[in-house]
């Protein structure tokens, strides 16, 4: 096979707690360096908590794995400055076609919102996203990656975890305030503690292959059902970067994974894709069954569950690395708050109740898309096929066609940190949801409201205020950021994303989602929602 | 009245979940049966026959005799 990637080798070495026998406890532990894991590290180091990365391995993901990264994500990972190399190099694509057989049924366009620093969707292999991150973690103080480091066991005490770890040098235990197991599907720590991980298994394998092609495919999502070169089942092509090409193909569940795997038998289906003129080399294979699956508490005493770890969901719709990092941008700050004993231990609970809810939406979604590609019936099949059909002249049956609902994050209407509307507003920025990002001016330089808001606590008012750039309320700092003062709303965009009128005040959390919403600053108001956000009693 | 062409479904991911799931511990024939019974309860409730006729040809369409 073709290797358009070298792999690194990150070096082993051995730790001086491991070298001297001495047991140390740490605030954080993470499980697992892949893309949840080193983004943790990453989110963990900007808001100043020291962590240590154990990773098993010490290479970056073998095969292209995760594909497309979204908007949100990338805002993420743009607060630590490793997106735009990302976007860089990854490849953007906004087109979509569905095939039916041997015709194009319809197209549809991603239509991104401009005025964002992000775009919608990126294609990455995930060896590179690992990589950059990686690359980002060693600039960063207080990261220490650990590789060649296994975990074996996990203890639970009453205010922290003991770790059981193996290296090439030995068996040696440390201590952690908190360990953040980012381990994947197959979770050895969700099995130490003894958590449920429960779900649907589908009853079907895939293929999926990497190939480099000089071909003339455009930078679009082709999605097939029944075509014409693999009868009865659904094929998948994404562009990535290098020339290099994702297909996936359904199998069905009679499929023998190993036999598939092999070379002779993937080139032939490939061939009959392509046509026989194609030029062509595989890099990678893999055969897959996939699970829509929960762990039943994202935290587990000292243990807390991110990623994979805490949630499988079908690969359609660019669901699974998308919702960790989302789950990584819910956690670190929460966890910062508690380290520094300002709020109580129970306030890391709000992180299941924000992210089970946003999971079992992944789940819901990520259950619809399979069921639509792969029905379960006769009659099922019959209802599916007859959408597609009518989707090339009815309008109403290309709503109906689901071949994955591309990833958007999910907002928190219900949680119990949010303050509820008292006034009325003509905008999605509801309490629980994700700042949405607009181009602003900042002492005459052209910049991005997500890049402005601090990594703490702040007040988006609009209008020309006389009032402190910091407040103190509920023993918490709160930074004033004054629409027209400090940033100035260059394109009009900012005021029509969040409905804004002279007062109009949002109370923005440290992850950059809204937590209450008034027309006019009202200092007292300010103080109790932010009592609210931090789990105080109000 | 006019044929709807256009989306009308409130929800429409929501609305198939709930159409499969209705049919989804059916044997063959029963689901087939299903789909038919549902036809003829949403025909009557449209009752108009100029857009029930429409309906016909739209579900005719690119349909071959055998």
């Amino acid at each position: 096979m073709l290797h358009s990637y070298q792999y690194p080798r990150f070096p082993y070495q051995q730790s001086f707690e491991q070298k001297t026998g001495q047991i140390r406890r740490h605030p954080v532990v993470i499980i697992g360096a892949g893309p949840i894991g080193l983004t943790a590290a990453l989110e963990c180091a900007r808001l100043g908590l020291p962590a240590i990365v154990l990773d098993d391995n010490d290479t970056v993901s073998i095969g292209s794995r995760a594909l497309c990264y979204a908007k949100r994500p990338l805002e993420v990972w743009d607060r630590s400055g490793v997106a735009e190399r990302m976007v860089e190099k990854g490849v953007q694509w906004k087109i979509g076609k569905v095939f039916f057989k041997e015709d194009q049924v319809y197209q549809f366009d991603l239509l991104p919102e401009s005025g964002h620093k992000m775009p919608a969707m990126i294609n990455l292999q995930q060896y590179y996203l690992e990589q950059y991150l990686v690359e980002a973690c060693l600039q960063r103080e207080g990261i220490d990656l650990r590789w060649r480091h296994k975990l074996l066991s996990v203890t639970q005490a009453n205010d922290h975890a003991r770790l059981t770890v193996e290296t090439p040098d030995g068996v040696f235990t440390m201590e952690a305030d908190w360990v953040i197991a980012c381990d994947g599907a197959n979770s050895d720590t969700r099995r130490m503690v003894g958590a449920e991980f429960t779900g649907q298994f589908f009853q079907d394998r895939f293929l999926i292959a990497d190939v480099v092609m000089k071909g003339n495919f455009p930078a679009e999502r082709w999605f097939w059902f029944d075509p014409p070169f693999h009868r009865g089942q659904s094929v998948l092509l994404h562009m990535e970067a290098d020339n290099v090409w994702r297909i996936d193909f359904q199998l069905g569940w009679d499929a023998d994974p190993d036999e598939e795997k092999k070379p002779e038998k993937v080139i032939p289906r490939i061939r009959a894709m392509l046509g026989p003129d194609a030029e062509f080399e595989l890099e990678w294979v893999s055969v897959y069954q996939f699970a829509c699956r929960r762990v039943d508490k994202f935290r587990h005493g000292r243990v807390l569950f991110a990623g994979d770890a805490a949630h499988q969901v079908s690969p359609f719709g660019a669901r699974g690395a998308n919702t960790g990092v989302q789950d990584i941008d819910n956690l670190i700050w929460k966890l910062k708050l508690v380290q520094e004993g300002k709020v109580p231990l129970e306030f890391i609970d709000t992180y299941h109740e924000e992210r089970a809810f946003a999971a079992d939406d992944n789940l819901t979604n990520s259950t619809r898309s399979t069921d639509f590609i792969t029905p379960k019936s006769r009659a099922s099949r019959l209802l599916r096929d007859a959408v597609l059909q009518l989707a090339e002249h009815e309008p109403f049956a290309r709503h109906l066609v689901n071949s994955g609902r591309l990833s958007t994050p999910t907002p928190y209407v219900a949680s119990s940190l949010n303050t509820p509307d008292a006034d009325s507003f003509k905008s999605e920025m509801r309490p629980g949801t994700n700042c949405a990002d607009a181009p602003v001016k900042v002492a005459g330089r052209q910049g991005w409201l997500l890049n402005e808001l601090p990594a703490g606590f702040s007040a988006l008012v609009f209008g020309a205020f006389d009032t402190a750039r910091e407040l103190d309320f509920a023993g918490q700092s709160l930074q004033v950021l004054r629409v027209g003062v400090d940033l100035i709303d260059s394109d009009g965009l900012l005021a029509q994303r969040y409905d804004a009128q002279p007062g109009t005040t949002y109370l923005i959390r440290p992850d950059h989602h809204v937590a209450a919403r008034w027309r006019a600053f009202e200092p007292s108001k300010i103080a109790a929602a932010l009592r609210r956000v931090t789990g105080q009693p109000i | 009245m006019a044929l709807e062409h256009q989306l009308n479904i409130v929800d429409p991911d929501g609305f198939y979940e709930q159409l499969i799931s209705h049919q989804r511990d059916l044997s063959e024939d029963d689901a087939l049966l299903y789909q038919a019974r549902l036809l003829l309860v949403l025909a009557n409730h449209i009752g108009d026959r100029a857009v029930l006729g429409e309906a016909m040809t739209v579900a005719r369409r690119a349909l071959s005799p055998a």
